[in-house]
């Protein structure tokens, strides 16, 4: 099992009843699998991709307060959007257990920051639940709740990349249902407290914390108990992993007391008192900030993050724990250095996907502009030249609003060209649209819309018309969403017909110019979701003439995949296998060497 | 620190696989994890999912037997399973002296002497036999035959007929994408033999 269909399953089996996420990697396949089992075995559970992370996840809280089991699930960048709600959440406690599941990617591996979501659970004033397996972080969600209900407090699940995306052989536990009903009692002075009341929460919640971190359940785990020692490893999360296969392959669990710390925050006092009082030196592995090592009262023989011992940045591999275990142990070894991330090939976009002829477009129609763009498959635009700023969630739309006034007070003009993706536009871009609007920034934005959330996985959006398992939903109408917002100028692209979408955002700047932001929606499937296949104009049958003079125009400016450079015959070759037939790179040869061949017999 | 693993009830095995996105490096490595299931072996992967997927280095973990850590590090892999050349050199870091690769290679390229290093053009073997995409599967097949099953004296943990109930297990409902992919693996096997 897959670590995140583990958590699901997990959640499955304790019962939960309202389960709802924001795609997000690592986080994504969770929700995916809480709706195949609840469709496999017919699981009485609403299960939904929201429209974003607070949304999500007050949806689940509020399903708490009714007494039943939530869980919400998101990367941790996610839980920067929810933050609000976790606050506030956290001061009023939860009925039907709560888990806040936030998935962490030290690296990073394919997220923005390499932010450390345990720290948001001590801003919150909340406990969390650190897995060092697939196994144990399916074992940790059952406990989750119990630590939940137990308190009536919100708990959170920290997998981070290294869980959620490894495979471990599990066998499932059984479902125990629970034959709970929603039922909500009003209590208003908790439910809609007012500050004075607050503070009467926040102090219980203190108290709560107190007693959470004498919880014997969650208490840290003496791995090799009897073992005489003067210094202690103490891991939490996938580094407990990696220093336990490290210390049991060479030999130093006989000479090292080793703890695997489960729940990191609030760490447990006696726990604390105790490896203080008993070692000369301790070593704390754990990923990504200091949480456990700052917990520590007296750290004049604690090494770590803080300590400087352990590297702050980047995930903390093997090969380093390796190092750090041996150098603390006084030993050899642990001199290998771990091959670099990522090596020769940098991602690109498919080939045939509408986005790169979107960006080719907008540097055709805007030559010297400025791109600001978002979060998604299409942040790939970087390669393109078509991507200049990249913030987080929404901030295309408010960046180029920003660009807009900063260079209308300096008296120049620019062109400004913002991409979004659809899922993000919903996500995150509504509210500063509206606003743009509202101050007149002038600016073209061009909403990608391939109808699904493609980075993550294909999850449905908004306007997709579809639910979680691919029931039909109501579908938000897009541009009537842009138009209600105030933008007078809204037109849809076909983005492969690239002649034709160029002159409509060259049509599109100018009217930016007059009257504030206009919006393009580019829309048109993305060629690898399978829901969407039947969408997809039919293939063209291109090949390369022999006039190709080897200029390489095609595979630096337009960068298809599958348009190959031969170095022996020096001109490019289309890879068959890759070809999607889209057509568009029939428009980009400068020299028209790259032709369609027409069916049998035919014209079209 | 390299450790022996003498205690261990069963000799346990480090795979690292490595490709680009598109090539299907995590389908074997689900597929091998399957095959240890099967014979009742611990596995443990570590998967390469989100950006990286779109063309970028894909790399897969695969250990098998008693491990508690997903990542196989630097200089400890048995063996490395290489989808795109131009990842080799990069990703040898993981083999341990003894190791074995197979490359998935353009046609020409030589065996290293020291033998266990063993190339295949899978990329045109399967696009020869009308299923481009199954190149993984091709060079599945020929490690399996190039290399052997530990069960017979060979080095790899698994043995072909444990790969071909692994993937019937996973395509068994698509019957013509399974047959496709069962002839992939043969053809592998075939090129295999010495
Ligand atoms: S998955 Fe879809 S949206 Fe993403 S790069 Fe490929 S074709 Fe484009
Ligand atoms: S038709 Fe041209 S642009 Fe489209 S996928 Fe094939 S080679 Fe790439």
């Amino acid at each position: 099992m897959l670590g995140n269909d583990a958590i699901a399953r997990g959640l499955v089996e304790s019962g939960c009843a309202i389960a709802a996420s924001y795609p997000g990697t690592p986080a994504s396949e969770i929700l995916s699998s809480v709706v195949r089992w609840r469709n496999a075995l017919a699981l009485r559970l609403h299960a939904e991709w929201s429209v974003n992370e607070k949304v999500a996840f007050e949806i689940a809280y509020t399903g708490s307060l009714t007494g039943l089991r939530a869980a919400v699930s998101m990367k941790q960048v996610g839980l920067n959007v929810a933050s609000d709600p976790l606050m506030s959440a956290a001061y009023m406690g939860v009925k039907g257990g709560f888990l806040v599941i936030s998935a962490d990617d030290p690296g990073p591996h394919s997220s923005q920051t390499e932010q450390d979501s345990r720290l948001m659970a001590m801003m919150a004033k909340i406990p969390v639940l650190d897995p060092s397996s697939p196994a144990h972080a399916m074992e940790l969600v059952g406990l989750g709740y119990e630590l939940s209900e137990a308190f009536e407090i919100p708990v959170m699940l920290r997998p981070t990349t290294r869980i959620c995306h490894a495979c471990q052989d599990i066998l499932p536990g059984e479902i125990r249902p629970l034959s709970r009903e929603a039922d909500f009692r009003k209590f208003p002075d908790r439910w809609a407290a007012t500050p004075k009341y607050r503070h009467v929460l926040h102090k219980e919640l203190t108290q709560k914390l107190a007693a959470i971190a004498a919880w014997p359940r969650t208490a840290p785990v003496r791995v090799n108990p009897g073992t005489k020692a003067e210094k202690a490893v103490v891991a939490s999360g996938i580094a407990a992993a990696h220093a336990q296969e490290i210390l049991s392959e060479s030999g130093l669990i006989d000479r090292v007391a080793f703890y695997r710390v489960v729940q990191p925050y609030p760490l447990h006092a006696e726990f604390i008192a105790h490896v203080l009082s008993s070692y000369e030196e301790i070593l704390v592995l754990e990923e990504t900030a200091g949480v456990i090592e700052m917990q520590m009262a007296d750290r004049s023989r604690v090494r770590g993050k803080l300590s400087g011992t352990v590297p702050e940045a980047g995930e903390l591999v093997p090969e380093i724990a390796e190092r750090l275990i041996a150098s603390f142990a006084g030993v050899a070894g642990g001199s290998v250095a771990p091959p670099a991330e990522g090596g020769g090939r940098r991602p690109t976009l498919c080939a045939g996907c509408p986005h790169r002829s979107s960006f080719y477009a907008i540097k055709k129609a805007a030559p010297k502009g400025i791109y600001p763009s978002d979060i998604g498959c299409y942040t790939l635009g970087l390669n393109l030249g078509g991507v200049d700023t990249v913030l987080c969630m929404g901030a295309a739309i408010s960046q180029a609003a920003g660009f807009y006034q900063a260079y209308r007070l300096s008296g120049k003009q620019a062109d400004i060209v913002a991409t979004i993706g659809d899922s993000t536009f919903y996500h995150a871009g509504v509210p500063p649209l509206m606003d743009a609007v509202v101050q007149g920034a002038r600016f073209v934005l061009v909403i990608l819309d391939n109808s699904t959330t493609a980075m993550t996985g294909y999850q449905p959006t908004p306007g997709a018309g579809r639910g979680a398992s691919g029931e039909p939903t109501t579908a938000v109408d897009m541009e009537g969403l842009v138009r209600a917002c105030g933008v007078s100028y809204c037109k849809v692209g076909t983005p492969s017909r690239l002649p034709e979408f160029t002159a409509l955002l060259k049509e599109a700047l100018a009217a930016s110019r007059a009257e504030g932001p206009a919006v393009v929606i580019a829309r048109e499937p993305c060629v690898m979701d399978r829901a969407q296949a039947k969408r997809l104009p039919p293939r063209k049958h291109v090949y390369i003439t022999e006039e190709c003079n080897g200029c390489r125009y095609c595979t630096s400016q337009f960068e298809c995949p599958a348009l190959v450079y031969d170095e022996e015959g020096k001109r490019v070759e289309v890879d068959g296998l890759l070809c999607t037939g889209c057509g568009v790179c029939l428009h980009v040869c400068p020299i028209q060497a790259i032709k369609e061949q027409l069916p049998e017999g035919g014209s079209r | 620190m390299n450790g022996k693993n003498e205690a261990m009830p069963f000799p346990r095995q480090q795979i690292v696989l490595s490709g680009l996105g598109g090539q299907g490096v995590l389908f074997v490595s689900r597929l091998l994890a399957e095959a240890a299931i099967r014979k009742g072996e611990p596995v443990l992967t570590s998967e390469t999912h989100g950006m990286a997927q779109r063309g970028g280095v894909v790399v897969s973990h695969l250990k098998v037997g008693g491990f508690a850590s997903p990542l196989v590090r630097a200089g400890q892999a048995d063996g490395l399973f290489v989808l795109s050349e131009e990842n080799f050199p990069h990703h040898r870091a993981f083999l341990r002296p003894a190791g074995w690769a197979v490359v998935n290679a353009r046609p020409g390229r030589k065996d290293e002497p020291r033998g266990a290093i063993h190339a295949i053009d899978a990329d045109g073997l399967a696009l020869s036999a009308g299923n481009g995409p199954a190149a993984n599967l091709v060079l599945l097949g020929f490690a399996l035959s190039r290399l052997g099953a530990r069960d017979e004296g060979g080095l790899l943990f698994c043995t072909a007929e444990g790969v071909r109930e692994a993937l019937a297990e996973r395509l068994g409902e698509k019957g013509s994408l399974l047959q496709a992919s069962l002839d992939a693996v043969a053809l592998g096997m075939l090129h295999g033999k010495r």
